[in-house]
């Protein structure tokens, strides 16, 4: 770290947002900003809200930056950038103590609101001529340009590093655009330098490149959950990718279809969400790793594809990215909603494995894993995300590629086949594992089908064959069971209070962790990714010492209500969050404090 | 390569005299007479009388669902390139509940041959109307006649830029065989629409009616080049009804415009990628 510190001030603890109608280029302007904290080696994380339509609208992005990992989002505001006025009005109460709200009055007029934010007496308005800037610079549409460079002004940020993201970041639209996007960053930096310097002499919050490896640099990589999972699913060697856009999983179909040629995939946009399943079932079954990708609308169609995956054993991964429901719900805002509807989803008992990662990080290493236990178990795996993790960009070290491992469980080579006297696709063995061959194997020609079959593969409504083949597809569940990981525990081993969760609100729990350590309140956190098939131990031995209490960014407590129905084990106290956004650190530390104090909310 | 080679040791259950039988053995003698060993050929069906066909064919077989056989067998094209693909499946199946795979099939033109067996009726679910009953048929879902037009495939085929168009008739067995043999050597997609009789519960279009109508359209100079002819031929219903190759061009198959499967189908690449620099070329 550079610089001394002066009395007061916070140094690299930072929460920006910036707020505008859809066609601002508010996603823009935070990427940016994301993009040049995480070079002058700050973690970052963001996490933008918008509404479902293509002008207008209020937008948001909200960007994070200290020198320590971050896991979430937070609620609270040093610096708000807003470009219209409902940006004020929607989000000035988040501010902090001191906090600056930079705007014009032109477009983004406070005169209205001035009471209340006199009232609250504590945030600064830093009017600025954005507009001006940027009209000069030839475009108006730079003014979000102008804004960052007066946000990273008023920190102390070093210019140099927006340049050169800048330069990245319009490379495509060619050399006089990055030249104008410099000038009105640089009129915009210089400008609010001066104001900041006449005017806010005491603003606390300054951000500090860190420089500590050797090459001057910490190589970090930004990105969502969607690019995690992807690129991961590349890494894993997945060959197939089907999809119909659906928000928020789209994003991984464009990333996929733009690496198709290069990595030799083929990426197939189908007519429907029925196709995509089908045509993943189709290859998976012809030997190729395939996915999907939707969100809760996209997988009712592909539920009916499911059970056939399921009864005719063929490996398949299906990512679910949840959004608000029921129905078209709030399409492009956050959920775990969707937990039960993919556990039961279509007909008839079949095993099936679901997982949801908590991070990025989880998100690339684990869909690597949802392809191998599909292979390796032989039936579909669904991968829950949601819009959170989906869309928000999280800084982290660049994964290890070498760490993903290809597992194609009994899929046989021809060899291995010819070796065999007789072959039988599903053959009743102890861990209900048959052994696989694909076509255009020699000696190996079988059928697969959607109906009760025998061990050839032929329809069979026989009692006992009936029986002994739904008992060899449940088998492989229960041996599936023991050899999955087991949830983490994150925290101190001693406390005496858990919080349990599944997926995402893993960051914002971790986060609420040291926020309550603050307060004397020790917690620490079950995190399940798997939740089919369920490790009971963990969650058992732990209710046995400690108080739980669930938090769910849904309104029923669905994990808590699979954690009864799996264990016995009654959660009483629950953090529901419901609203379409995802859980901030300051309200689950607020709610465990009101649940340990037994207040009523 | 013989026709017992792929014949599988169990007998088919369709009821005796069903068109099925037909289509199943004309089946058979295309493949033979293309030699394609049975291990290198995929039939893909969906469920109905049809989809039971994968059970008495000794290929690698898919039975799916209802309606999907279409998307089932373009994924395991995609991922096989080098396979015959052969999709079956029924007048419900295809032209009602997988009525958009049918026509985005159609469009996209991945190299798959289509079987329809278009019996104008659901038989399996013991006799209700299908997309294809011709407008007054009696059932048990329309006792009153059914009131809607039929589907007519080959126009919907020809309107969707359909690359090869056909209708065979399970009647009559060489020329059905001839017909399902050009359509697995067509580079593209094939559909196959054939007539075939149902002997419990269709009443109207008996192997009677379609004798007294059936003529093929090589036998009177019909240009299958002629994309116009094709929808005058695709028009013609009633006194006379035209079986044969209605229309085929040569357009690429959809897996031709992939240049990822022009080395090696994607089943037998090598699953080795990493990403590393791409993750730092894209997201550092």
């Amino acid at each position: 770290m550079t610089g001394k510190k002066k009395k007061g001030e916070i140094i690299n603890s930072f929460s920006w947002k910036i707020g505008g109608p859809a066609g601002f280029g508010i996603k823009a302007s935070g990427e940016i900003m994301s993009k040049a904290l995480m070079r002058a080696g700050l973690w970052v994380f963001d996490t933008d809200e918008y509404p479902s339509l293509i002008r207008g609208g209020h937008n948001t992005y909200q960007v994070r930056a200290s020198d320590e990992e971050i896991h979430s989002a937070v609620r609270q505001l040093d610096i708000l950038v807003a470009l219209d006025e409902a940006t004020i009005t929607k989000n000035f109460r988040e501010m902090r103590k001191g906090g600056i709200i930079i705007y014009e009055e032109t477009t983004a007029p406070v005169s209205k609101i001035k009471t209340l934010i006199k009232k609250r007496g504590d945030i600064r308005l830093f009017p600025f001529p954005l507009v001006k800037i940027a009209e000069e610079e030839g475009n108006i549409l730079m003014r979000n340009v102008v804004a960052i460079a007066a946000s990273l002004a008023i920190t102390a940020f070093p210019i140099t590093v927006l340049n050169a993201v800048l330069r990245d970041f319009f490379r495509k639209k060619g050399s006089r655009v990055i030249s104008s996007n410099i000038h009105a960053a640089m009129r915009g930096y210089k400008l609010a330098e001066k104001y900041a310097k006449e005017e806010i002499t005491d603003y606390a919050v300054r951000l500090v490149p860190l420089v500590n490896d050797k090459n001057g640099k910490k190589k970090r990589i930004l990105l969502t959950g969607n690019d995690a999972t992807a690129m991961g699913a590349v890494q894993a060697g997945m060959k197939l990718y089907a999809a119909y856009p659906m928000t928020p999983a789209s994003s991984i179909l464009h990333t996929l279809a733009a690496l198709e040629r290069k990595y030799s995939l083929v990426v197939k946009h189908t007519e429907d969400e029925l196709a995509a399943m089908n045509m993943a079932i189709g290859a998976g079954f012809a030997g190729v790793r395939a996915m999907v990708g939707t969100s809760g609308g996209g997988f009712a169609l592909m539920t009916e594809a499911l059970g056939m995956a399921g009864c005719s054993e063929v490996p398949v991964v299906a990512v679910v990215s949840q959004r608000v429901g029921p129905s078209t719900g709030m399409p492009t805002f956050t959920e775990q909603g969707d937990l039960r509807f993919v556990m039961h989803a279509s007909q008839g008992d079949f095993p099936r494995v679901v997982l949801a990662p908590g991070d990025v990080e989880e998100a690339f290493y684990k869909i690597g894993e949802a392809f191998n236990y599909s292979e390796e178990y032989q039936l579909p795996v669904i991968v829950l995300l949601d819009k959170y993790l989906s869309e928000s960009h999280k800084s982290v070290n660049p994964f290890r590629t070498s760490r993903v491992k290809i597992r194609r469980g009994k899929l046989l080579s021809q060899k291995e086949l010819n070796a065999l006297k007789e072959y039988n696709r599903y053959e009743i063995t102890p861990t209900g594992v048959s052994r696989r061959v694909i076509p255009g194997m020699k000696g190996g020609v079988h059928h697969v089908t959607s109906y009760e079959h025998d061990e050839t593969g032929h329809f069979t409504e026989d009692s006992r064959e009936r029986t002994a083949m739904v008992d060899k597809r449940m088998r492989k569940l229960e041996y599936l069971k023991k050899r999955l990981p087991e949830p983490m525990l994150y925290g101190n081993k001693r406390a005496k209070i858990t919080i349990v969760t599944w997926g995402t609100p893993k960051g914002a729990i971790l986060e609420a962790m040291k926020l309550l350590k603050k307060e004397g309140v020790l917690i620490n956190l079950l995190h399940y990714i798997y939740i089919l098939p369920f490790r009971e131990e963990p969650l058992m031995k732990i209710s046995r010492r400690n108080r739980l209490i669930i938090a769910e960014n849904n309104a029923t407590g669905q994990f808590a209500s699979v954690i009864r129905e799996k264990t016995g084990v009654y959660i009483k106290d629950r953090i529901l969050k419901y609203d379409g956004r995802p859980f901030f650190p300051e309200e689950i530390k607020e709610d465990v404090l009101r649940i340990i104090r037994g207040d009523s909310k | 390569m013989k026709i017992a080679d792929l014949s599988t040791n169990d007998k088919p259950n369709w009821c005796p005299g069903c068109g099925n039988y037909g289509i199943l053995m004309a089946m058979k003698q295309a493949l033979v007479s293309l030699n394609i060993p049975p291990h290198n050929t995929v039939v893909v069906s969906g469920i109905g009388c049809s989809g039971k066909i994968v059970h008495w064919l000794k290929t690698y077989g898919f039975e799916t669902l209802h309606g999907r056989p279409l998307p089932v067998a373009t994924g395991i094209k995609l991922a096989n390139n080098r396979l015959t693909v052969i999709a079956n499946g029924g007048d419900g199946d295809g032209y009602g509940i997988g009525g958009n795979h049918f026509i985005h099939s159609l469009r996209r033109n991945p190299d798959i041959t289509y079987i329809v067996h278009n019996n104008m009726v659901y038989s399996l679910t013991t006799g209700q109307t299908s997309p294809t009953s011709q407008k007054g048929f009696k059932s048990k879902s329309t006792p009153f006649g059914v009131i809607e037009l039929p589907v007519n495939p080959l126009k919907v085929g020809l309107a969707m830029g359909g690359s090869f168009i056909a209708r065979g008739y399970a009647g009559d067995l060489a020329h059905l065989s001839k017909i399902i043999a050009a359509g697995i050597k067509h580079k593209g997609f094939s559909l196959i629409d054939v007539l075939q009789p149902c002997v419990v519960f269709n009443k109207v279009n008996t192997y009677d009616f379609y004798k007294k109508r059936v003529y093929k359209l090589e036998e009177e100079g019909h240009n299958v080049r002629d994309v116009e002819a094709a929808w005058r031929k695709a028009d013609e219903w009633g006194e006379r009804i035209p079986i044969g190759i209605f229309y085929t061009d040569d357009r690429e198959s959809y897996e031709q415009d992939l240049p990822q499967l022009a080395k090696k189908p994607l089943a037998l690449q090598e699953l080795n990628a990493d990403v590393r620099r791409e993750l730092m070329e894209r997201y550092a």
